[in-house]
């Protein structure tokens, strides 16, 4: 990573948010392409299961990007990110619920849905993000955990359904009073039901490109200067007039944003969503391909974020699917062993042929 | 006499979450590192004690020390291959990798032992009846709470007095000048790993007998929130680590009561939060500010 | 490697007197006046009755033993610690509850004893981190990349190469600011410091680690910085050739007390001072 920072920073970092959208753009067009000659040619290109991870592997990858920008770009580890995913599923589904009248186009009504999805995320981002971000390292960490956890346990309980007299919502059934003919939207541990399906994979591709658009522009202006000088040196950053709350809060609330609209679509894609789809682990999960994508890296998190959510889900159909997570384990013990451990790069160097020059660069 | 009855349980759960907390809070003093592992030998101690004690006959006692032999080692193990090869690496790659053994552990028991929920035979059964119907405590109770205060003393006097205990502290205050005092950090690291998984061992057992439902993802709540109540009390410090744990319990047992049954978590992860905003190195921590 | 040609061209004469520095007039009216200012921590003192004043465009030296409380007074200047007594007015307005953050708003801008770039990012961007508050266009702006965004990042471009030109920096301006040498690490502080406009710039031993000739070519640089910007400027240094060189007013601190406060001269003969540095000649030494 430090690599890629060294040299003619300026015009790599362009070129570099260029070759992104390039990526993106050319994956889709890639799928596109195979999903349209499929039919004609009579051969299976794009399997079915494939295909229907096409859309919650965009979320995955808008919220590895998001949270890549609190992660590796503010430099705060955050636990909790599918709480805002969590936030933006539920809150899209409703909107979307209440908007169908309203607005039968569904790509419009999608998109307001994915922006409700966004501004929840936001809100939830400064709830947590006002009191909590003063505090540090590990601390910040167990706290966004904790909030996870809470939206969880909250959405578990609540209730959302419209009936003859409008709109109702309560923390437990027995609160929860709806006419007979009205409709629940949300039903506690039951989730989001009868969901109308709206998302579509373009829907995910357009949120990509928004997301690399809002990441890699905010990164290279002002106030993305202002997040990476906090990350690098708190102290120095005050020193030279930057607001620590104020750009901290930016960030976090930013990649909350982008990661509720990427719950809404994720909502949108299912008919019935329950909230322990959203709980510590898939933090963890977006958390890893985070990581091993590169802290800081976009381009990192959008390949780790495709590969590794769609190459579990593939290997479930072979006869090896009992031991699939423990593969994945151990495979996920043996990249962090070798990506950080100087014995065992070398060792790892000396079987795979290294990329070009790696020590070379000064 | 609800009341008391929730004041015990809270306790008893607590002494629990503060056993398991101690482990976190030992190792993350030593190795600056968020072992999320350790929720999972909690599962492993129990798995062991259940099948000696199913499988083998074997009475509760040989089942605990066993259980606790097994996550000894299993702790040196873990934290010889998968940590200390990390020793140098950035916090956030020794925690994915946590999170690697814990997904390893989890997955490995549910090939081992299956995904289905097992029923977990009490060590000790039956309770002490104080008010005859009225207000009784069990004897896994009792039991929990005595081994969470034997744990502290011992930890407290290991820590304190003893040759090892102090080179444990001082691995935590400063690696590179405990090794140029003589003190092999390497083998104080493993050390304290070993005691944190009998710790942990201990936990899981004692857990069991409490609430006896036993799967591969038992331990990963209680090492959630056994971690949040190191945090509580303020991450490092043994006293820290009991009282933060002990408050957990109490705090979840009557949120449980008086609040809500599904919100129960909600509540202690809250109070947690506010704690945090109010201290922010935890009840009993030292906020150590950077110097300029 | 880079770092060769910071070497001064022919200017080998490491120990400048004070008869180098060009007589000018210094604009002695405060920019800065500290009064009764203090800190405790816990039960110690740290810093103690701290008065003084310094002029608008004058350079002005803090010294004193290890150990002393100079960079505590620093980082009382620049509210890294809130003081317990005592005000700082800095051109007239007083600093009380104000942030770091706020006070390099309010004029003073400080490097750091050991330094603290942002080491990950490249020479400009630090810069232009510096530069953070005279850019004004928003985050909108920058998303979008609206027409305010290209005006202000080509300026603050421009800018921030026209600052490191002041240390023949510009070259360096793609390196990422943690591989740099020592030397140009401490430079590249300065100018940052430099970039957010103050009107006060505090320097936290700038030549620590530097050669006599790079020291040398630092002293006409901080003169020149103070010259072409027109600000004062206070330091802290061990290098009394720096000190005695280029500081108008000395100030010197012993345990968190003003011992002694005076020019060049008068601070060499303080029989305090000497007594304060080598321990008392008399009684036989410290102790």
């Amino acid at each position: 990573m430090e690599k890629r920072l060294n040299g003619k920073r300026i015009s790599k970092a362009s070129l570099n948010g260029f070759v992104n959208y390039g990526i993106v753009i050319a994956a889709f067009a890639l799928i596109q392409i195979l999903l349209a000659v499929q039919k004609p040619l009579g051969v299976t290109l794009v399997s079915n299961i494939m295909q229907s991870l096409l859309v919650p592997a965009c979320c995955y990858i808008v919220m590895a990007v998001s949270l890549n920008l609190t992660v590796g770009i503010l430099g705060e580890l955050s636990l909790g990110h599918a709480g805002f995913m969590s936030l933006g599923a539920f809150s899209g589904v409703v909107a979307s619920f209440l908007l169908a009248e309203a607005i039968p186009f569904a790509p419009l009504r999608l998109a307001l849905s994915m922006a409700v999805g966004a501004v929840f995320g936001a809100a939830g981002g400064v709830i947590v993000g006002v009191p909590v971000l003063r505090l540090q390292g590990d601390y910040l960490a167990i706290v966004t955990l904790a909030f996870g956890q809470i939206i969880k346990n909250i959405i578990m309980v609540l209730y959302v359904g419209v009936d003859g007299e409008g709109f109702h919502m309560a923390l437990s059934s027995e609160r929860f009073h709806l006419a007979e003919e009205g409709t629940a939207i949300i039903k506690g541990p039951m989730g989001a039901v009868g969901v109308q399906k709206l998302a579509s994979f373009t829907a995910g591709f357009v949120l990509i490109l928004i997301t690399l658009l809002v990441v890699q522009n905010l990164v290279n202006s002002r106030s993305g200067r202002a997040i990476m000088a906090l990350r690098d040196n708190r102290i120095a950053a005050e020193s030279v007039g930057i607001n620590v709350t104020k750009y901290k809060l930016m960030a976090f609330v930013t990649s909350a944003a982008l990661a509720g609209a990427a719950g809404a679509l994720f909502g949108l894609n299912y008919s019935s969503t329950v909230a322990s789809k959203f709980d510590f682990n898939s933090s963890i999960l977006v958390l890893v391909f985070v990581v091993l994508g590169g802290l800081g890296s976009i381009r990192g998190s959008i390949i780790a974020a495709a590969v590794l959510y769609v190459l579990p889900e593939l290997l479930r159909q072979f006869n090896i699917s009992d031991y699939r997570m423990l593969i994945y384990a151990i495979i996920l013990i043996l990249v962090m062993l070798v990506t950080n451990n100087d014995q065992l790069k070398t060792l790892a160097g000396r079987i795979i042929p290294k990329r070009k020059g790696a020590a070379s660069h000064g | 006499m609800s009341f008391l009855n929730n004041a015990i349980t809270g306790v008893s759960l607590g002494s629990i979450y503060a056993i398991i907390a101690l482990g976190y809070t030992m190792v993350y003093g030593i190795a600056k590192m968020l072992n999320f592992a350790h929720g999972d030998v909690i599962m492993v101690g129990a798995y062991v004690c259940f099948f000696a004690m199913g499988n083998f006959n074997l009475p509760p006692a040989v089942g605990v020390v066993l259980a606790v032999v097994v996550c000894t080692v299993l702790g040196m193990v873990i934290e010889r291959l998968a940590y200390k090869p990390l020793r140098a690496a950035p916090s956030l790659a020794v925690l994915i990798t946590a999170i690697g053994v814990s997904y390893f552990l989890q997955n490995s028991a549910q090939l081992l032992w299956g995904a289905a929920t097992k029923v977990f035979t009490p060590i000790v059964s039956g309770s002490l009846a104080l008010v005859p119907g009225q207000l009784s405590i069990s004897y896994v109770a009792i039991l929990s709470v005595a081994c969470c205060v034997v744990v502290m003393v011992g930890l407290t006097l290991f820590t304190g007095q003893t040759k090892l205990g102090k080179a444990m502290r001082a691995c935590s205050e400063d690696k590179g000048a405990a090794q140029l005092m003589g003190i092999d950090v390497n083998a104080t690291i493993s050390m304290t790993f070993a005691i944190g998984s009998a710790l942990a061992a201990l936990a899981g057992v004692l857990m069991c007998s409490a609430y006896p439902v036993l799967s591969p993802t038992t331990g990963s709540l209680p090492g959630i929130k056994a971690f949040t109540a190191a945090v509580f009390g303020g991450i490092g410090s043994i006293p820290g680590a009991l009282l933060g744990g002990v408050l957990l319990g109490v705090i979840e047992t009557f949120a449980n009561a008086y609040i809500s049954t599904e919100l129960s978590d909600a509540v202690v992860f809250a109070v947690l939060i506010v704690v945090l905003l109010v201290r922010p190195a935890g009840l009993m921590g030292k906020y150590v500010p950077e110097k300029v | 490697m880079a770092d060769k040609k910071q070497f001064p061209k022919g200017k080998m004469v490491p120990v400048p007197s004070v008869s180098i520095i060009p007589e000018r007039d210094v604009d002695k009216t405060p920019i800065l006046e500290c009064s009764h200012l203090g800190i405790d921590f816990g039960g110690l003192t740290a810093v103690n009755e701290f008065n003084i004043t310094v002029g608008r465009t004058e350079i002005a030296g803090l010294i004193g033993p290890n150990g002393a409380g100079k960079t505590t007074v620093f980082n009382l200047l620049t509210k890294v610690y809130q003081p317990t007594r005592g005000t700082i007015l800095l051109d007239g307005l007083d600093t009380h509850g104000k942030t770091p953050a706020q006070i390099n708003r309010m004029g003073i801008a400080r490097t750091f004893q050991n330094i603290r770039l942002f080491s990950s990012l490249s020479v400009e961007d630090n810069v232009k981190i510096g530069l953070h508050n005279q850019e004004k266009y928003s985050m909108f702006s920058g998303i979008l990349r609206l027409p305010k965004y290209w005006r202000q990042e080509k300026a603050a471009h421009e800018r921030a190469l026209e600052l490191l030109s002041i240390f023949n920096m510009e070259d360096l301006a793609g390196h990422q600011a943690g591989s740099l040498p020592y030397g140009a690490q401490r430079r590249l502080e300065i100018v940052r410091a430099l970039a957010t406009n103050p009107s006060l710039l505090l320097l936290d031993e700038p030549a620590a680690g530097m050669n006599p000739s790079e020291t040398a070519e630092l002293m006409e640089n901080i003169v020149k910085i103070r010259d072409t910007f027109q600000i004062a400027v206070m330091l802290i240094e061990h290098d009394m050739n720096l000190v005695m060189g280029i500081c108008e007013g000395i100030c010197v601190l012993n345990f968190g007390q003003i011992i002694a406060k005076g020019t060049a001269e008068q601070i060499q003969s303080n029989p305090t001072v000497i007594e304060a540095y080598l321990g008392k000649q008399r009684e036989g030494g410290g102790a």
